[in-house]
């Protein structure tokens, strides 16, 4: 039997995929049609849990007093950590994440306990009523103490390459810096929300709004102390995710079905928001700091760069996550002669996790600062040093990780960038400007991004799909990716479309659900086309080898074989012969031929060994850059993006609209990050910038007045689905371009001879901090 | 009894808790799901609905969004609610609503009916928006996925024009149903509506520990956020005398009751000044609902409108129902959040003299973002010069730097008489403000950040007003 190809990209009349098809979901969205969690019909006996948790960061907790919670209005059921069946810790890879404290209380905010009421608010209210004994104890707050106290949540892991001390100790030049970072919180518009319905006997349904469906069902199972096929986990769509809901969303999951079981109801339980941003882990903050030798052109000779996570009370993904800011603190330079170390160090805060990116803009800005901290020394523009020290092609193409950088964009890409953009000729503009505007000041600058794709934990880099065509030619497509408005579900539909060349309207993506494509990877790391879609391509493949074959053997004539049928524009060709693809599907049901399927993917080439640091991580990487333009006022140290552009590379777009969006939204998030977005808490360890009147994401009128954003055009070189790229976590980095301009900035009050040490996020006030601190007369100055 | 029209069914509620939010009623109590909780405090706007009322000629519906998450029913008692449901006509979106399809405007779509519905007040309101009126109406929303871009394109496509849906076309028929609905009696047993100050005033009387408000958008957060039950509330929005605006022969005098949005213009008519104050006053919904009133009885440190106030020699004019008083502003602030209002008084009014001829006005906000923040330090100067440029007074008004709003007299003994152009003026002024406060740190700025500003905002007044320095650009951002 002779395989069939692929369904070719280039045949597809219909435009399927490569097209702008709206959000599978926009209709409904724009109507308020489309159901989230909290929407959802409510079953007749539902009732309604709520939280109750620490409020000290560190202690041991001698008691808690429930009397006063009992006798609440509306209580039905309150729960401890004694009250749970089976396994109490529901960490996702290492110990150390209980579903409520056990003997010590870890950070202010953890679960102490749970309440089941007869309305929200009623259970909401009895949830403070607890009379909580703690003993206190020092919290350990800052990556700085942890380090001195030896803290960690995981070992430390090293990369190195060529011999740092030698070429470090020959180059001509040199320069040290520290980089405080900030975390940030997700801020889902949709908080974390689960129902769990007590299905028949010892079954349980479990609707949440979750990332990692597979893991969610595995962890309620374990708590609950059954096995995973008693359990059903349902995820239709989340209000965002960003990696909030990676591994956060089970915890709620757990204690809704735990509540559930025990009491014989429906139960949902929804965190309110301020909740929500005490009670939920972030990204994580780093402390890091870099040495790096060059010569005088600006050239890296050698680099030492030390990784610091702060990654709250547990592991959780911290491991992975330091990893990935390590194997990005190179971003796209080459550093012939490197160290890199990583620690994750333990603080009594949230334990931090995923989130977007996944702690690779944490290490990736740590070029940046010393790209610029190059060009300070050496008197360049730091667009000239990026560009010297980009990695090559046959050459100066090895990572600190061993791996060969293949099919680098980066140096077209940026040529391309730096004329769209007119980049030399507003640098001049700028520093024109600079020197006759003595309040406002105006930055520049232009970043890269190479940002690796795949799980760097190899067995995660595996999806499956089920595919069903019904008798009248519609079909639904279920795979293990879950829709958090990231527009999977649409490419899914548009993969499915163009491999049977049917209209769209004919293919339905359903909800993922573990009952029907088992053990599935989190939706994360970019990957969720890249795999589920080559799972659906798959299950497409498998259905249409059984139909062209059905096909040949109606037609029956020995030159037209299975291999030569195609499918297009409803129709399915096989030489002069031609049916409509309806027809043939009915033909196939009466002819007893499987119209349902599943598919599999997994990721080849990939392999990492962590006992030597060595590997090829990533399948592949994505590659993009941003100019952005801002001014800053030395007052009052206020900025505004005035002006941003953009060039990414996502391979072949699968949907133009929905990629553009990807990279306009993961830049915008990326620069609340580094400006805005200030998480703040007091030395007992409690969050204080806890809802979003103290915590502020970008608002509309942070948008860049003047905001082009280009796709690079050019294929995946890897075979990737329809050579496309992954574009979810990439384009956040490009936001590094604002923390650079804002620098470039206040380094013209020095006549760009100082490389000024801004933290991030570089709120205006330590916009004005920095300011200050490279030149203290700047508020002195007088009207011209 | 409060009556109103659901979409297009009027509905009339005898009895339910004064505390119930528009947002719960409409998710528990009608099942209309489409308008969602994101945070229930105002900040985000995803619970963002639309109200519809009569002009006051009875010709045409006006529209404006609220946020329903920090809205009591009273505040749609004779109007019309609309929600994201009831949009489409039929199979038909709504104009905006098919201009963010095209636009690739929803990703999650969980803030989207918000954004549709403040994009729909939008569309009823204004023909031609610009990109920054369009940032006015939609400051309130908060989007996590898309970036704002595709969202800004459909408003400016979809709000041009004159509207034309099926809320244009069958206006008169809704103004007819509005019409219909019975205005007396309005009210509950735990949510009293008083019409007037005699009827406010015995309803005081009758019930001393219901809570008074009018715009909700502070006390809703008790409910919401700290959990607590008011089982007796009092409207104050029906009660014609905090209704008045007056431009009186020396002044302007703001109802205590009318929301921002509604007495802005003559506001920024009279002090323009302020504009930068008022458009980053809160949101588009909030200040739908909110209250200069409310902005100076509440007597937050942080409130926006009180340093202008004490700027602007305000006075406010206070009621008990039999006697009425006029308090200084500069006198009003007695504590942290404490004023010298008496247990059954309340604000009827705020009076603001009009400006000298030769007055200079100017007012800063800093504060993390542009939109819907509040003021790491807030300070507004009036300055008043005679024709050689000597200093006649300087009246200031400051927030965040102290336990409540402040002025600072010494700024203006310190430099009366001095000449303004002179950096030695300057620096005179600068001296007394540095000693003048010693502010907190807290989640929004450090003491050191607030101290450096309060110094700074005073030297970009004085930049800004010096006919030397006044070509120098000493703003980001622009507010004309």
């Amino acid at each position: 039997m002779r395989k069939l190809i692929e369904q070719p990209f280039t045949s597809n009349p219909q435009g399927k995929v490569g097209k702008s098809h709206p959000h599978e979901s926009a209709i409904r969205q724009v109507s308020g049609q489309a159901r989230y969690v909290d929407d959802m019909p409510q079953p007749a006996n539902l009732q309604y849990a709520a939280v109750g948790t620490s409020p000290e960061a560190s202690g041991t907790l001698n008691s808690i007093d429930l009397t006063a919670v009992w006798a609440s209005p509306g209580v039905t059921d309150v729960i401890t950590v004694d009250d749970v069946p089976g396994h109490v810790d529901i960490a996702p890879v290492f110990d150390g994440d209980p579903i409520f404290a056990q003997d010590q209380v870890l950070f202010n905010g953890q679960a102490l306990f749970a309440v089941l009421a007869d309305s929200v608010q009623h259970a909401r209210q009895a949830a403070l009523k607890a009379i909580i004994d703690i003993t206190p104890s020092a919290p350990c707050l800052t990556v700085e103490t942890a380090k001195q106290q030896s803290n960690f949540v995981r070992p430390a892991h090293f990369m190195q390459q060529g011999d740092f001390d030698t070429a470090f100790g020959r180059s001509e030049l040199n320069a040290q810096g520290h980089l405080s970072i900030g975390g940030q919180e997700h801020m889902y518009l949709e908080g974390q929300v689960s129902m769990a319905i007590n299905d028949e006997e010892d079954r349980v349904l479990v609707y949440t709004s979750s990332q990692h469906p597979s893991e969610v069902q595995k962890l309620i199972a374990e708590v609950l102390g059954c096995k995973l096929h008693k359990v059903v986990v349902d995820m239709r769509r989340m209000g965002g995710g960003f990696g909030g809901k990676e591994t956060q969303a089970a915890q709620w999951a757990c204690i809704a079905a735990l509540l559930a079981k025990r009491n014989q109801c429906a139960v949902k339980l929804r965190l309110p928001r301020m909740q929500d941003m005490i009670a939920t882990g972030k990204r994580h903050p780093f402390e890091n700091s870099y040495q790096v030798g060059f010569n005088q052109e600006g050239l890296i000779k050698a680099a030492d760069i030390d990784i610091n996570g702060n990654c709250g009370h547990s592991p959780d993904l911290s491991d992975a996550i330091v990893d990935r800011a390590m194997f990005h603190c190179d971003n796209g330079y080459y550093l012939e002669n490197v160290n890199v170390a990583g620690h994750r160090c333990r603080t009594n805060q949230v334990s931090h996790t995923a989130y977007r990116g996944f702690g690779g803009p944490q290490g990736m800005i740590v070029a940046e600062a010393m790209m610029d901290a190059i060009a300070r020394k050496v008197g360049k523009d730091p667009l000239t040093v990026r560009k010297l020290n980009l990695y090559g092609d046959k050459e100066r193409n090895l990572t600190p990780y061993g791996m060969t950088v293949e099919h680098n964009l980066l140096g077209d890409l940026i040529a391309r960038l730096e004329a769209s953009s007119d980049y030399w000729a507003r640098r001049e503009a700028i520093t024109q400007f600079n020197k006759t505007s003595p309040i406002v000041k105006k930055g520049l600058s232009l970043t890269p991004v190479k940002f690796g794709i795949s799980f760097t934990a190899k067995h995660l880099n595996q999806a499956g799909a089920l595919l069903h065509i019904y008798t009248d030619g519609s079909m639904q497509i279920n795979h293990g990716g879950t829709e958090m408005g990231q527009g999977l579900h649409t490419k899914i539909g548009q993969i499915v479309a163009n491999e049977f060349g049917v209209s769209l309207h004919d293919v339905e993506v359903t909800a993922t659900r573990t009952d029907k494509v088992p053990n599935t990877s989190p939706t994360a790391a970019s990957s969720g086309t890249d795999l589920n879609g080559k799972a659906a391509q798959n299950a497409c493949i498998i259905v249409k080898q059984r139909l062209a074959e059905f096909y040949a053997e109606t037609i029956n004539e020995s030159e037209l074989t299975a291999d030569k049928v195609i499918f297009a524009d409803n129709y399915v060709t096989l030489g002069p012969h031609s049916v409509e693809f309806v027809r043939l599907v009915q033909d196939a049901y009466i002819g007893r031929v499987s119209l349902s399927s599943t598919g599999f993917y997994k990721t080849p080439k990939i392999h990492y060994d962590r006992s030597t640091g060595n590997g090829r991580p990533f399948f592949y990487f994505a590659y993009g850059a941003s100019v952005s333009e801002v001014s800053i006022d030395t007052l009052t140290g206020e900025y505004k993006v005035e002006r941003v552009d953009i060039l990414h590379d996502v391979g072949r777009s699968l949907n133009p609209a929905i990629d553009i969006g990807q990279i306009e939204g993961g830049f915008i998030q990326g620069m609340g990050w580094l400006t805005t977005e200030d998480l703040k808490w007091d030395d007992r360890g409690r969050l204080i910038s806890n809802n979003p009147a103290t915590y502020k994401i970008p608002a509309i009128g942070d948008t860049p007045e003047v905001f082009n954003v280009d796709l690079y055009p050019r294929d995946n070189d890897e075979d990737s689905i329809y050579h496309s790229k992954a574009v979810g976590e990439p384009p956040f980095m490009l936001a590094n371009s604002v923390w650079c301009a804002i620098k470039d900035a206040i380094s013209s009050l020095t006549d760009y001879k100082v490389d000024p040490q801004l933290p991030a996020p570089a709120t205006p006030e330590a916009v004005l901090k920095c300011i200050m601190s490279i030149d203290p007369d700047a508020t002195r100055s007088e009207p011209s | 009894m409060i009556s109103f029209l659901l979409n297009d069914k009027a509905v009339h509620i005898d009895a339910t808790q004064a505390d119930t939010t528009l947002l719960n009623y409409l998710r528990d109590e009608r099942n209309l799901c489409g308008t969602k909780e994101g945070c229930a405090s105002g900040d985000c706007g995803a619970c963002t609905v639309v109200v519809a009322k009569a002009n006051e000629q009875g010709s045409a519906l006006e529209y404006q969004a609220l946020n329903s998450c920090v809205t009591f029913l009273s505040a749609v008692q004779g109007k019309q609610l609309l929600t994201v449901e009831h949009l489409a006509d039929g199979e038909t979106l709504h104009p905006v609503q098919a201009a963010m399809v095209d636009a690739h405007g929803s990703q999650c779509g969980f803030c989207t009916p918000g954004f549709v519905m403040s994009m729909f007040a939008l569309y009823q309101q204004d023909s031609a928006p610009n990109r920054e009126q369009v940032n006015v109406a939609l400051g309130g929303n908060l989007c996590r996925c898309t970036g704002y871009r595709p969202i800004i394109d459909a408003a400016l496509a979809s709000c041009t024009g004159t509207p034309q849906d099926k809320f244009s076309q069958h206006q008169a028929a809704t103004i007819a149903k509005l019409n219909a609905l019975p205005n007396s009696d309005a009210g509950l047993d735990t949510l009293f509506m008083p019409t007037n100050r005699n009827e406010l005033a015995a309803t005081i009387k009758a019930t001393p520990t219901a809570r008074l408000f009018a715009g909700s958008t502070d006390i809703a957060l008790e409910v919401t956020q700290q959990l607590k039950s008011l089982p007796t509330l009092v409207s104050l929005t029906q009660v014609k005398e905090l209704q008045v605006v007056e431009e009186t022969s020396s002044g302007l005098k703001i109802g205590a009751a009318v929301p921002f949005s509604k007495m802005e213009a003559l506001l920024l008519k009279h002090f323009p000044s302020l504009h930068e104050l008022l458009d980053r006053f809160a949101s588009t919904p909030i200040r739908n609902q909110a209250t200069l009133g409310g902005n100076v009885a509440n007597a937050s440190p942080i409130g926006d409108m009180p340093p202008a106030l004490l700027a602007l020699n305000a006075v406010i004019k206070v009621d008990n129902g039999t006697t009425r008083r006029d308090i200084a502003i500069s006198d009003f602030f007695t504590g942290y959040r404490q004023t010298r209002l008496q247990n059954d008084e309340w604000i009827e009014a705020i009076f603001i003299p009009y400006l000298k001829p030769n007055a200079q006005v100017r007012a800063y906000k800093i504060s993390k973002r542009q939109e819907d923040d509040i003021s790491a330090v807030c300070a507004v100067f009036n300055l008043a010069l005679d024709e050689n440029s000597k200093v006649l007074q300087l009246k200031s008004g400051f927030g965040g730097v102290a336990a409540t709003p402040a002025s600072v007299d010494a700024l203006s003994d310190a430099i009366k008489g001095k000449d303004w152009s002179k950096i030695s003026t300057f620096e005179l002024g600068k001296k007394v403000l540095s000693e003048s406060f010693t502010p907190l740190d807290d989640v929004r700025a450090s003491a050191e950040y607030r101290q450096a500003l309060l110094v700074n905002l005073f030297k970009r007044f004085w930049l800004q007003t010096n006919q030397q320095s006044q070509q120098i650009e000493t703003r980001v951002h622009a507010y004309e």
